[in-house]
């Protein structure tokens, strides 16, 4: 009987668990909770982007991709709770979505030898590939967002911000405090007054932030804020009559739920991007060819094209890109997480790839190496058209500002590097 | 003379704030008020409550994903749109169904239990709530527009400007949840003191068994309170709601309850209200005088802090009860 039961329990496992040739990308989500909204989005285009792959070519050189999703609610307890509970399962890469529990898993992951891929979030200077080996952050991280977004403003200022005020009103946490230190430095560089206004999480009450806006009349807002925290400072921007094309968020407050609520108010409301919008690729001729008219878009196919499903497709991509450099690398399609690094790391996608892709122009060109683990760090600036209900992006790709950031980078990586004893590397 | 205006606008603004703040206090003064029990779900309830009214208003189809999933079909919405009203008065009557439900398959079995007990009873009902409204009507965000105004009112702007030469900001929203506000403690309080009803859930608060001997029911007081919680709930879902969409932090509004409570008193109508204004006052004039200084973001927490001095002196509460227990 116990024999039994012990086959039957077994048999289960076996079947639960991924076939050993698959290659498994775990899909840390978040799908309910204060942040359920954006996280469905972005677990929705980052499972249908392998999905694509999977029905389409067979998945990636003949292994289908698993995509095992682990609700982590935003919760940077939970966020590792479930590293652990699927790094056993053959984690080649992850992607926790949440700047809190990527701080958490950089030494988890850098003890475990398993690569982690945070686009556009998590800790600024894991650029450094010399000291942050296992941590890539391409194509963009949180301090590029700020420089590209000024340099915007000098755009839209005539190349002039001396004497100007810029506000940034911050989601209170290691994510909204990451650009400080960089539009510190900017303002020193252009001249500018910086004011920071912290809003504590989750931020739906912000009538202090915005009053103090309405009297002190900055020049300009950049806005780094993420859930309802979005929401509530586009209405209350509307609400004192801030105009709203001086007001600017990071590409996590450039969603489609952070300016509907606001309806007809919030148009002109900017953000930066690292990606292109809408459905105007043919990459999504594809997609309903063998995702959405078969029935297997993740959610039903409810928020395809969205902003937030696009930087999850967009990072599944990348994760994509990643897997099929290793296996060149390896010479096997069987690949070990090391190995993944290795692929990551000599990553290239050109614009022709993205054309390649069907998504010619959404993405900038990316090439990492041992050092670089960020890429170039550009950054379109989107418009939300409130009639229309769009986005529309009105700049081309802007680099960010190098000579700023290169040494602020340098400067945190080492630094960690001496607080962990860690010897860097690339030499 | 202008630091002076601009507190001036803060307090004003704080107050309005504050009027916010009681419309989620409110509800868990009248259940802890008929029932001794901190109702832990009571902003899960606002959240519920506002998501069932966008669905409803909306021609939504409930379930709609879980069917979807289930049979393989593609339905998210029955093609009409409800006007706002009837949306209300359905969506009152759905917090009445869930009333009895609660009071059915919860509460009616946990009768005589300790108020602990109930508490944790809430806490499951909160996260089972959350689940319920997520899988009925979806996780996005939604818009809701019951045509309440929002943005500032130039009336009080020109006012204001006209008599201090500096123009206040006032959300006409604010100023409409006040008025709503109003209405609510008075027709609460009228129906607390002045009908049968009334007067029968102020006897099951102040003894369950003395009310029972003389005759009054239990389950119907509590079913009576559940739902009359439930419509304040969803006043406080629309009010929050119109403000910044209608999602799941709305539950976390009861965050802003709590200081409100200890402060005005678990078991006082009028004590929510001016709970509710002075924290709403106190946080706002201590970010605007001492958050600069600090690097503000104060909010959050000086409003604990003041709750907490005023329990120093005064433990019940501004309006709440003594209690006094002799041996």
């Amino acid at each position: 009987m116990k024999l039994r039961f012990a086959a039957a329990v077994a048999a289960a496992m076996l079947a639960a668990a991924p076939a050993l040739a698959d290659l498994t990308v775990p899909n840390l989500s978040y799908r309910t909770g204060p942040y359920g909204a954006n996280g469905n989005q972005y677990a929705d285009g980052f499972n249908d982007y392998f999905t694509l792959l999977n029905e389409r070519d067979g998945g990636i050189g003949g292994q289908k991709v698993l995509t095992p999703e682990c609700e982590t609610a935003y919760n940077t307890e939970k966020g590792v709770e479930c590293y652990e509970s699927t790094k056993g399962s053959g984690a080649l890469v992850y992607n926790p979505f949440s700047t809190g529990i990527t701080y958490q898993l950089i030494p988890k992951v850098s003890a475990d030898g398993i690569p982690m891929l945070t686009p556009g979030y998590g800790r600024t200077s894991a650029k450094d590939g010399s000291v942050f080996q296992w941590v890539f952050n391409p194509p963009a991280n949180y301090w590029d967002g700020a420089s590209v977004i000024v340099k915007h403003l000098l755009d839209v200022n005539n190349g002039d911000l001396k004497g100007k005020t810029i506000a940034l009103v911050y989601h209170n946490s290691a994510f909204g405090k990451e650009p400080i230190r960089t539009l510190e430095e900017l303002s020193k560089k252009h001249g500018f007054t910086l004011t920071q206004i912290p809003v504590d999480p989750p931020g739906q009450e912000q009538k202090s932030q915005w009053l103090q806006i309405r009297r002190e009349k900055p020049d300009h807002v950049i806005l780094y804020g993420w859930g309802v925290m979005n929401q509530a400072a586009i209405q209350e921007a509307a609400n004192v009559r801030y105009p709203m094309e001086n007001l600017i968020g990071i590409w996590w407050a450039g969603g489609e739920v952070d300016v509907e609520p606001a309806g007809a108010a919030a148009n002109g409301y900017k953000s930066v991007t690292f990606n292109g919008v809408g459905m105007d690729y043919p990459f999504y001729d594809e997609l309903k060819t063998h995702v959405l008219d078969t029935g297997k878009a993740s959610g039903g196919g409810a928020h395809v094209g969205k902003a937030m499903y696009s930087r999850g497709m967009y990072a599944a991509l990348v994760i994509a890109e990643g897997i099929k450099k290793a296996q060149e690398l390896a010479g096997t399609a069987e690949i070990t997480p090391a190995q993944m690094r290795d692929g990551l790391e000599a990553l290239e996608i050109t614009e022709a790839r993205m054309a390649e892709l069907g998504l010619p122009g959404f993405g900038q060109p990316i090439q990492l190496s041992c050092q670089n683990h960020g890429g170039t760090g550009m950054g379109m600036i989107q418009q939300w058209d409130a009639s229309a209900k769009q986005w529309k992006l009105i700049t081309d790709f802007i680099q960010p500002d190098e000579e700023v950031l290169a040494p602020l980078i340098q400067a945190d990586a080492q630094a960690f590097a001496a607080e962990n004893a860690i010897q860097p590397r690339c030499n | 003379m202008d630091q002076l205006l601009y507190a001036s606008e803060v307090l004003v603004n704080g107050l309005m704030t504050g009027v916010m703040y009681s419309l989620v206090a409110l509800g868990f003064v009248l259940i802890f008020k008929a029932s001794g029990v901190f109702n832990y779900a009571q902003g899960v309830l606002a959240l519920f409550a506002a998501l069932t009214l966008v669905g409803i208003q909306q021609g939504q189809v409930p379930f709609a994903h879980l069917i979807n999933a289930i049979t393989g079909s593609h339905i998210s919405s029955f093609g009409w749109t409800v006007p706002s009203l009837l949306a209300i008065l359905l969506t009152a009557l759905v917090m009445v169904g869930l009333a009895i439900l609660i009071e059915t398959l919860v509460l009616k079995h946990l009768v005589g239990q300790e108020p602990i007990i109930m508490f944790m009873a809430t806490i499951g009902l909160a996260y089972f709530l959350e689940g319920l409204g997520d899988i009925m009507w979806g996780a996005d965000v939604k818009t809701l527009d019951v045509g309440l105004p929002q943005g500032i009112s130039e009336t009080a702007e020109a006012w204001t400007a006209a008599l201090t030469g500096y123009g206040f900001f006032i959300d006409r929203l604010d100023i409409w949840a006040t008025v709503i506000a109003a209405l609510l403690v008075a027709a609460l309080v009228a129906f607390s003191q002045y009908t049968k009803q009334g007067r029968a859930m102020r006897a099951v608060a102040d003894d369950h068994q003395a009310a029972l001997s003389v005759g009054i029911s239990l389950r119907f007081i509590w079913v009576m309170v559940w739902s009359i919680a439930g419509f304040v709930a969803l006043v406080a879902g629309i009010m929050w709601g119109t403000k910044s969409g209608v999602q799941f932090s709305l539950s976390l509004i009861a965050l802003k309850a709590l200081p409100v409570l200890m402060l005005g008193g678990f078991t006082s109508i009028p004590g929510a209200i001016v709970g509710g204004l002075i924290i709403g006052v106190g946080e706002k004039l201590f970010e605007f005088y001492v958050g600069p200084l600090v690097g503000g973001a104060t909010e959050a927490w000086f409003a604990y802090v003041l709750a907490l001095i005023f329990l120093v002196f005064r433990p019940q509460g501004l309006f709440g009860e003594r209690i006094i227990e002799r041996v």
